[in-house]
């Protein structure tokens, strides 16, 4: 095909698959996409792509999904060829499909002066069209290899790693704290932002494809880890790092402050019908969203749809230019302005925000106003990451009702306590300390995902859940026929 | 040659040359022919070449009859002239050595029944020798042979030529010292050779002989040699014992390995036994034209006569000629079953002693011309007017058509016609035994399925090194479309060998090309020179003719389809055998290789016909055989065995799948292939829904693409058929084992001593352990590939997301340290090794270092920089400027490319200083060549080397044809070949032209680095080019075939390495510039660069990624986004880049070159050139790359030359003929004044009217002057390239003749040439112009009185031209202008013409058989404004030559009216009706009435 299209993006305008309208969509708790697209729109955005010659989309995929070769396969219509190029490097592409915040698009080659593809919409519909067909079916080993291969954790992470392992034959079994499988998937997102039956219906590939689960299983508090290591021949930490940092300021004591993942925890189980205690709802309350992240985002569409009087998201950063910095070039992930899903559906947001104190002015115990300064901050870069260095203060004592606070500046680890008689070593970032290997100190103990690399987004999890298993596979076996992800010869984006 | 351990060089030696030859037909032997001879040598020394001395050349000699009244004069006791043998040798000076050898030969003589009856010490005077041939001369004797027992003097022919055989092999066997020097120039009863290392003019000096008047003969043979190299070659002047040659066989290789395997089974009763003794019959180390007469002696003297045997070897192109004769059809069809073509330029003359027989190439490449005296001697020669002849003296002028023989014979004292010569030789009834035995496989095709059968194919592609992108970007193209794809930007992945990447064979070999020394063809316009056509099966003894000897199969291509492989194996006339082309699991590959050596050795004893080697039996317990290695080991095994003509080798073979596969597998020897598993693969491609077409569609679709891939990689290295492509083994290995290479690639050169059978086998068995081993699901079913655009976890690209956006964040913001990175990432490559460089350390002493601050400024050192030439229509106006802007404020060059420059951008900050002259020629005009500093021209490109190209119609906006002088809205073609350069000394000659037409610039030849390319750009040295471009493989903004972009040409590191070894071994380093571009990026690019030898540094693609480029590789759609190689108007407003983005990264990487040299220790770039001493291997741990061995590169040449450029070439203008014009043109020039000058003409003025022009261009700008203010008169021959751009406002006028490029490049001026009225000749039929007339013309006219040569008005765009008959191939690739051809045309008119028109006057109505209809039509002779036009044409040729032609046809005008045709291209055709409509007229106005030429 090569050149079936090059001009497609001149025909083309990009377009695609909408947002169901937030006037509607913040009335129910159903996914916030549209639910239909339309095949021919696809179609012709897949010939947007012009399979250029140094697809740096690819690049802007942490996973590497092979972009071009799927966009040409959906343009001619072949869903059933793009569904297994899909597959060969994301396990879940629905996770990403629906989830991602897409550095493939803003790395794209069209991204450079134009509208990229919409690879993510693509992307989402390959993976809608593989379920509605039946075409995605477990598929288990041919062979066993006799090895067993403990999970613990049951996001991204360890299902990527659960399936992969489990495909070259080894008995891999998961283990889960909570009552359902699917971690952060299932009760970290919102249902508005990622419908349940999704996970649901890849826990059930997996099972048939011979993975074991284990539910209410909290290693190391009702299951010894040392019994883990005993009985597999690897364990693999996959435990998130759901460790919230903390808000270090005057009042943090008051009633009315939540963890973010508290609340949108809360949610997720009352939407599944499932008993919750002490649930949070913040009906008719101001809301104030600390941290302008997807957390932060999720809260604040979840406070809409339980009819907060009003929701204000703050964050201690700069509001993002409209335009790309000089110094953040293509195709880096653009430092600029996002007008959110959430905020799309009302809202204020409000940057450069210093956060003094919470306050209970009518001395209930119960926060009901935060004060702030309002302030510039210097950034340099370091590591290809923009660093706050300096700060000034241009206003002072500014204040902002708030009845009802929801902490989501991130996490600051993995919670490792569990594990700390276990002689596992931690870095300073609290995460699980591994070699180039991805072992811990431990031998035959490795660790994946936001547990040892920190916090991030889902695509960077299902990749450590895939190198994981290709290391853990190495471990077991010699050698590996498990492919890299993350860990290639071309690592993603910004780092030469 | 190879210099001592350096890199080797592909091919002995080059050489072209000047060729003469004087005949008396009446056999009137004189010695005044001998001292024409001479003069005749003198009147081509343009044509030969000086060594690194003008006093050294490269050699000339005669050929003449045996001088037997001289001799007997000399040595009283000879017997008559039949009964003794003269020896002409070359033999060391020293007695004792000469006493040793002497003595060796007398032996030799007694025991071939022979006397030695004389030995006589040949005079010669070596006071006016250079340096050089003093230092490699030989003594020279002449020994006297009588046969013991009386022979015939046939008898004795037979018996001279075993003795000499057998002196030959004695003495190379012998222990003699100075055995080296020994030489047989002749040694004959009938004729006699002296030659050597000189000059022309020195021949007579040197041999008094020739001088002697008792030397007599009624046949002269004589040559000037133009050799790529000059060292001690006394014996590779010619004439060699039978032929002097121009040109170069190109099929060579193919050749030599079959004559040796035909050796097992030559048989002729003339030498009985002594047939042994013969053997090897040729040998490796010599000249294309030393093997070529070797091989034609073995004819003659076997008893074929001298037409017989050339004809054998040379044949017409006869495939595709319906007009032929059938008879003559069947005398080649015949004996394509018996001997391949010896393809490639070629002018032989050649005699047996009594008859001169003269063939020309099949596509007619080196020029011939002759004539006939009144007194019945016939003068030949590369040129005419070679021999000073008073036109009334001359009965018969003609030239050689291309493929034609002339033959001229003493003995019956005439020229024979060919048609008799034929009648002769098709005496048996040839087509009958054709028809009884030989057979085609299309008409025994059995009916049935055409496809087979198909199950999973995955594990057998992946163990068969297939990858996800081979199938979606070559082989889904071709079944889609039936082309191999195009790409661009070149390539920038590793080399197979430093690949930490499975590597099918394959990609080892690099595609060698044409490049100066021979011209690629045009298989596309020029189709009628092609075939795939052979035939296959059991080959016999080359001696005889017998109707057993065309048993054979006859295949219409190469590749197979299933149902013809099944008609093969089960065909029972012909006894085919299946050996298995797999091995077990376990057995080592070396076993398997013996295996099958063993098998094909019995099967072909029990009288096997077909060999089919099937590789269908992969499977999980049994690995493939590479299909490559085991198609080189079996040929080379069976050429070894003397056993490979007795059968054919035919492949069922898994891996190949794409061009190049194909490709290496023929020229390493299949006969024809069935790629089982690629057409297995499109058939589940079209099962899955992966293509768009039916399967039967797709598979002949893909087909046809392999076999238009075929024919273009053919072409590309100048090979017109597929039986001479066979085996010709046209590829340079890069990176495997010189053993393993020796073993089953014989004579292939191999580069970077790498990977053997080992690590070969070491992979194989990986790949196919992955293929059937566990599936796994999820995984790719294939490897990703990657290796065309990058994938990231493909194979590595230089230009990744990583680079590309760092890049331009430097640049942008001028950030040295943000450039670092990206440098850093390109030059440290421990841990991705990409490039040769990447193997190279700097051999650094830290006493040596320097402070920064001593090395020279940054504004010193990027003046040596330059942009690659990339032509304004490939990029964006914007784009093209920004460069040229960039590299005007650094004081460095960018390069116009190919495509013209804007006027308006002449003298602004927006000019290219280096304006490019290629194939196409498009804006090339006096007035562009005298604003260049430098004129470079393009021989070859990397992207593409060996093709042309095409713009496509949507492309040529306004602006682009304007520049181009072409039509908008109708496409370009740009030829493969220059069309006056097929050889060395044609690329001379365009050098002195450029030169002439501003001398003040420097020329520069690029080439693209590839075997043998040291010893082109020595030639390109010795043509006196200012500098050489060694341009690397992997650059290239253009657009081309993707098996080109990947496949041929070599890294410029090797190139450069050799180019500076062979000029410094033949010290012409120190006169020519080097240059080195191809993927240069940073800073140590540059140093290492340097240090191999280049003083100069190109950057391509990089400029282009700083101003914007983020590599789409979409050149070729028009459709980049980013606004750079596209004529879009919208995509064009996106364009981003600022030339100080450009100059930043020149800046940074001249600054890094700054800190290299501060570490070094040089201050200055001069000190660093050529010091590879500073350069040593790295330390690797690399899969592969831990075994390179890159000595060869790093080798120290020894030489008395300075590794860089010093002094200045000598040019040879100070005696032109133009100096002599423009002082009496001087009124005109200062004033504007008419003059008119009346001069004598001779064929060594060449390039008259030239320096004129220049000094007129140069004060008048692009108008000139009025028409005719300069009028000049010659009478007599003009030389080549008479009225090379002329410009406005002269008229030159000829009475005579001229040689070929007649106003070449016109720009306005008027030629007209006429015949002397008291010539012997009609001249309507005499040909007056030589070939390649016109070409490129851009506007002026041109009127001839008599016919013209092949190619005429070639490429024209704008001249008007009166002629009274052509050759071949008129009017090719025309664009604009008009043309009135009042006589006969040759095959192939207006092949690839996109614009202008020609009216033919076509009397015998023959015309529409010769025409090529591709894209022309012929429309009716009726429109009022062409009666006007064509009317107006014909009196102004009457006034200007007194054409009687075309007043007759003037004189009865409406009645002549029906006979004329218009021939216009149909695309042109709409636009200038479209046009019209709009009431406007694109079409050349008429041109205005000539007044009658006044005489000063």
């Amino acid at each position: 095909m090569a050149d079936d299209h090059p001009n497609g993006f001149l025909k083309f305008a990009r377009k695609p698959i909408p947002y169901r309208d937030p006037a509607v969509r913040i009335g129910d708790y159903t996914e916030v996409y549209a639910k239909d697209w339309d095949e021919g729109q696809l179609r012709e955005q897949g010939t947007r792509c012009m399979d250029c010659g140094v697809p740096t989309c690819m690049g802007g995929c942490p996973i590497g999904n092979i972009i071009p070769d799927f966009n040409d396969l959906v343009s001619r219509g072949n869903w059933l060829g793009a569904l297994a190029r899909l597959h060969a490097t994301n396990n879940f592409p629905e996770f990403t499909g629906y989830t991602c915040p897409a550095p493939c698009e803003p790395a794209c080659v069209l991204a450079y002066n134009n509208d990229p593809v919409t690879i993510k919409s693509i992307e989402r519909a390959i993976v809608d069209r593989g379920w509605a067909e039946g075409w995605i079916t477990p598929e288990p080993p041919s062979s066993r290899t006799g090895k067993r291969v403990a999970i613990v954790g049951s996001g991204p992470a360890g299902l990527a790693a659960a399936q992969q392992l489990n495909r070259t034959g080894h008995e891999v079994t998961v283990f889960e704290r909570d009552d359902e499988i699917g971690g952060l998937m299932v009760y970290g997102i919102p249902d508005f932002k990622f419908g349940k039956y999704q996970v649901a219906r890849r826990v059930d590939q997996l099972q048939r494809e011979g993975v074991l689960f284990r539910t209410g299983a909290n290693v190391g508090v009702n299951i010894p880890f040392q019994e883990l290591r005993d009985e597999f021949d690897a364990v693999c930490l996959a435990i998130g790092a759901q460790l919230p940092r903390e808000v270090p300021v005057p009042g943090r004591q008051l009633k009315g402050i939540y963890w973010a993942m508290e609340y949108l925890t809360k949610e997720n189980r009352r939407q599944s019908g499932k008993k919750v205690d002490a649930m949070i709802d913040a009906h008719g309350k101001n809301v104030v969203v600390l941290g302008g992240g997807d957390t932060g985002a999720d809260c604040v569409a979840t406070a809409h749809r339980q009819a907060a009087k009003q929701v204000v998201q703050i964050s201690i950063n700069l509001r993002g230019s409209d335009e790309r910095p000089v110094d953040n070039p293509w195709p880096e992930w653009p430092m600029i302005y996002r007008e959110t899903y959430a905020i799309e559906e009302g809202g204020v947001e409000e940057f450069n925000v210093n956060l003094t104190g919470f306050v209970d002015s009518d001395n209930d115990g119960a926060v009901d106003q935060l004060v702030f300064d309002r302030v510039e901050w210097t950034y340099e870069k370091k590591d290809g990451r923009m660093v706050r260095t300096a700060m000034k203060v241009r206003e002072e004592g500014l204040t902002i009702p708030a009845e009802v606070v929801l902490v989501a500046i991130g996490f600051q680890g993995a919670e490792s306590a569990p594990f700390a008689n276990t002689g596992i070593e931690v870095t300073a970032r609290s995460t699980i300390k591994t070699d180039h290997n991805m072992m811990t100190n431990l031998p035959g103990v490795f660790a994946a995902g936001d547990a040892s690399r920190g916090q991030s987004i889902v695509v960077w999890a299902i990749g450590e859940g895939r190198d994981v298993a290709h290391c853990i596979d190495t471990y077991l076996m010699g050698s590996s026929r498990l492919p890299a992800s993350l860990r290639t010869r071309n690592p993603p984006i910004g780092k030469l | 040659m190879k210099t001592e351990s350096g890199l080797p060089t592909l091919g002995a030696t080059r050489g072209a040359c000047g060729v003469g030859a004087l005949i008396d037909l009446n056999g009137r032997k004189t010695h005044q022919l001998v001292e024409d001879g001479l003069r005749i040598l003198c009147n081509i020394d343009h044509r030969g070449a000086r060594g690194a001395e003008e006093k050294t050349g490269d050699g000339a000699g005669m050929l003449l009859q045996k001088p037997h009244e001289f001799f007997h004069a000399e040595i009283p006791t000879l017997g008559d002239f039949d009964s003794y043998g003269v020896g002409q040798l070359y033999v060391p000076k020293d007695q004792w050595k000469q006493i040793a050898l002497k003595k060796l030969i007398a032996t030799v003589c007694r025991e071939a029944a022979c006397r030695l009856i004389h030995w006589r010490e040949v005079p010669t005077d070596n006071s006016d020798l250079g340096r050089t041939a003093l230092l490699s001369e030989p003594a020279v004797r002449q020994m006297f042979i009588e046969p013991i027992d009386p022979l015939t003097p046939e008898q004795l022919d037979t018996r001279l030529y075993v003795l000499r055989r057998l002196i030959e092999k004695a003495v190379q066997q012998s222990e003699i010292c100075g055995r080296e020097l020994f030489y047989v120039c002749s040694l004959d009863r009938r004729k006699i050779v002296y030659k050597g290392l000189l000059t022309c003019k020195q021949l007579q000096l040197y041999y008094p002989d020739l001088s002697n008047s008792r030397i007599k003969s009624s046949i002269v043979l004589v040559h000037s040699r133009f050799g790529t190299n000059t060292l001690g070659a006394w014996e590779l002047a010619h004439p060699y014992r039978t032929v002097v040659h121009n040109g170069e066989i190109n099929t060579l290789r193919g050749n030599l390995n079959r004559m040796r395997t035909r050796e097992a089974v030559l048989a002729s009763e003339k030498f009985g036994d002594d047939i042994e003794m013969l053997k090897p019959i040729t040998g490796d180390a010599q000249s294309d034209t030393a093997v070529f007469d070797n091989v034609l002696e073995l004819l003659l003297e076997s008893g074929r006569g001298l037409p017989h045997a050339l004809r054998m070897l040379i044949p017409e192109a006869w495939n595709k000629d319906k007009q032929m004769d059938a008879k003559r059809r069947a005398f080649y069809d015949y004996f394509s079953t018996i001997i391949e073509p010896w393809d490639g330029p070629a002018l032989i003359a050649a005699t047996d002693g009594y008859r001169v027989a003269a063939i020309l190439d099949r596509n007619g490449l080196r020029p011939c011309r002759y004539c006939l005296t009144r007194s019945n001697i016939v003068i030949m020669a590369s040129e005419t007017g070679v021999l000073d002849t008073p036109a009334n003296e001359i009965v018969f002028q003609s030239r050689l058509k291309p493929g034609e023989m002339f033959l001229a014979d003493t003995l019956e004292r005439r020229i024979v016609p060919e048609q008799e010569i034929f009648e002769e030789l098709t005496t048996h009834n040839f087509s009958g035994w054709l028809n009884e035995n030989r057979v085609r496989l299309n008409e025994i095709v059995k009916p049935g399925a055409e496809v087979e059968e198909v199950g999973d194919v995955t594990p057998y592609q992946r163990a068969s090194g297939y990858t996800l992108e081979s199938l979606r970007c070559l082989v889904q193209p071709m079944a889609e479309e039936g082309k191999d794809p195009i790409g661009s930007m070149g390539n920038d992945t590793p080399l197979a060998v430093l690949s930490t990447r499975h590597k099918q064979l394959f990609q080892y070999f690099l595609q060698l090309f044409a490049q100066v020394s021979n011209p690629p063809l045009d298989y596309l316009r020029e189709d009628l020179v092609t075939s795939l056509e052979s035939h296959i099966g059991r080959q016999r003894n080359l001696l005889e003719e017998t109707p057993e000897h065309c048993r054979q199969l006859f295949l219409e291509s190469p590749i197979l389809t299933y149902r013809e492989l099944e008609t093969i194996k089960h065909f029972e006339r012909f006894r085919s055998c299946v050996i298995d082309g797999t091995f077990a699991k376990g057995t080592s590959l070396g076993t398997a290789i013996a295996d099958l050596r063993k098998a094909a050795v019995d099967a072909i004893k029990h009288g096997c016909e077909i060999l089919i080697v099937s590789d269908r039996k992969i499977g999980p317990d049994r690995v493939g055989v590479p299909n490559l290695l085991a198609v080189g080991a079996l040929h080379h095994h069976l050429i070894r065995s003397g056993l490979r003509t007795r059968a054919a080798l035919v492949l069922e073979a898994a891996q190949p799948c794409a061009v190049h596969h194909i490709c290496t597998l023929i020229g390493y020897g299949a006969d024809a292939i069935y790629p089982w598993l690629a057409y297995q693969s499109i058939v589940q491609m079209g099962r899955e829904n992966w293509l768009s077409a039916e399967v039967g569609e797709t598979l002949s679709k893909f087909k046809k693409g392999l076999e238009g891939g075929i024919l273009k990689v053919m072409s590309k290295m100048g090979i017109s058929t597929l039986e001479s492509y066979k085996g010709a083994q046209g590829f340079q290995a890069v990176g495997l084992d010189p053993d393993f290479v020796r073993e089953y690639f014989t004579g292939t050169s191999a580069y970077l001593n790498g990977v053997g059978l080992d690590e070969v086998e070491r992979e194989l068995l990986e790949q196919h352990e992955l293929a059937f081993g566990n599936k796994i699901v999820g995984n790719l079913p294939l490897d990703a590939g990657g290796d065309l655009y990058w994938r990231r976890d493909g194979e590595l690209h230089q230009w990744n997301p990583a680079t590309v956006g760092q890049l331009q964040y430097a640049v942008r913001t001028g950030n040295y340290e943000a450039y670092r990175e990206f440098a850093n990432y390109l030059n440290n490559q421990d841990q991705r090794l990409q490039t040769i460089r990447g193997l190279l350390d700097f051999d650094i002493d830290e006493h040596d270092s320097i402070p920064i601050s001593e090395v020279e400024a940054v504004e010193e050192i990027w003046k040596r920089f330059s942009t690659g030439s990339m032509s304004h229509g490939a990029l964006s106006t914007e784009a093209h400027e920004a460069l040229a802007i960039a590299m005007n404020r650094i004081g460095g060059k960018a390069g116009t490319g190919e495509g013209g420059e804007q006027i308006e951008r002449f003298g602004t900050e927006r000019e290219c200083s280096m304006k490019q002259v290629a194939s196409g020629r498009f804006g090339v005009t006096i007035n562009y060549l005298v604003h260049a500093r430098q004129i470079e021209i393009k021989m070859a490109q990397g992207a593409k080397p060996g093709e042309g190209g095409e713009l496509p119609g949507p492309k040529v906006s306004e602006e682009i044809a304007s520049v181009r002088f072409t039509t908008p809205g109708v496409g370009l073609i740009s030829p493969p070949p220059h069309h006056v350069i097929y050889s060395i000394e044609d690329l001379a000659q365009l050098i002195h032209d450029l030169k002439c037409a501003n001398p003040a610039a420097e020329i520069h030849v690029k080439l693209v680095s590839e075997a043998g390319v040291g010893t082109i750009a020595a030639g390109v040295a010795k043509a006196r080019a200012d500098a050489v471009l060694i341009a690397g493989d992997s650059g290239g903004t253009g657009a081309a075939i993707k098996t080109s972009i990947k496949s041929a040409g070599a890294p410029w590191e090797l190139g450069l390495a050799e180019t500076q070894q062979v000029l410094l071994a033949n010290n012409l380093r120190s006169r020519i510039r080097v240059r080195a571009d191809g993927g240069l990026k940073t800073g140590r690019d540059v140093v290492i660069a340097a240090l191999l030898g280049a003083e100069e540094y190109g950057f391509g693609t990089a400029p282009l990624v700083a101003l914007g480029c983020i590599m789409l590789r979409k050149c070729h759609c028009n459709t980049c986004s980013v606004g750079i190689a596209t004529q879009d108007p919208k995509l064009r407003a996106k364009f981003g880049g600022k030339p100080g983005h450009l100059v930043n990264y020149m800046r940074f990487v001249a600054h890094e070159v700054r800190e290299l040299m501060a570490e070094l220790g040089f201050r200055t770039m001069d000190e660093m050139i050529g010091r590879v001493d500073k350069l040593r291997q790295r330390e690797i741990s690399h899969p592969k790359s831990g075994q390179i061995d890159i000595s060869q590169l790093l080798y120290q040449q020894p030489s008395h030359d300075v590794p860089r450029k010093i002094r200045d070439q000598n040019h040879k203008l100070e005696d032109k003929l133009d100096h002599l014009l423009i002082e009496l043109a001087a009124p005109a020039i200062q004033r504007g004044e008419p003059v008119m000058i009346e001069v004598p003409i001779k064929n060594s003025d060449r390039t008259a009217g030239t320096m004129l022009s220049s000094v007129i261009a140069k004060k008048y700008g692009p108008n000139g002057l009025p028409p005719d203010t300069i009028q000049i008169g010659f009478t007599g021959s003009a030389g080549q390239s008479f009225g090379a751009f002329l410009a406005r406002g002269i008229s030159l006028h000829l009475e005579g003749a001229a040689n070929d490029y007649v106003g070449k490049g016109l720009s306005g001026g008027r030629i007209t040439v006429d015949t002397p009225k008291d010539a012997a000749y009609v001249a309507s039929q005499n040909i007056i112009v030589g070939n390649v007339v016109l070409y490129g013309a851009t506007s002026g006219e041109a009127y001839f009185n008599g016919m013209a040569g092949e190619r005429f008005a070639v490429r024209n765009s704008g001249a008007m031209a009166v002629v009274e008959g052509v050759g071949d191939h008129g009017c090719e690739y025309m664009t604009g202008g008009v043309v009135v051809i009042l006589g006969k045309t040759g095959k192939n008119f207006g092949a690839g013409m996109s614009g202008g028109e020609v009216f033919i006057f076509d009397e015998d109505k023959g015309f529409r058989n010769r025409l090529n209809p591709t894209m022309v039509r012929i429309d009716e002779f009726k429109e009022d404004r062409d009666l006007e036009l064509v009317q107006r044409m014909l009196a102004n040729h009457v006034i200007y030559t007194n054409s009687s032609k075309a007043k007759r046809i003037l004189d009865r005008w409406k009645e002549h009216i029906p006979k004329f045709l218009k021939v216009i291209p149909a695309a042109y055709a709409e636009v200038v009706e479209r046009q019209l409509a709009q009431g406007k007229d694109v079409r050349v106005a008429p041109p205005a009435p000539a007044e009658r030429r006044k005489v000063a």
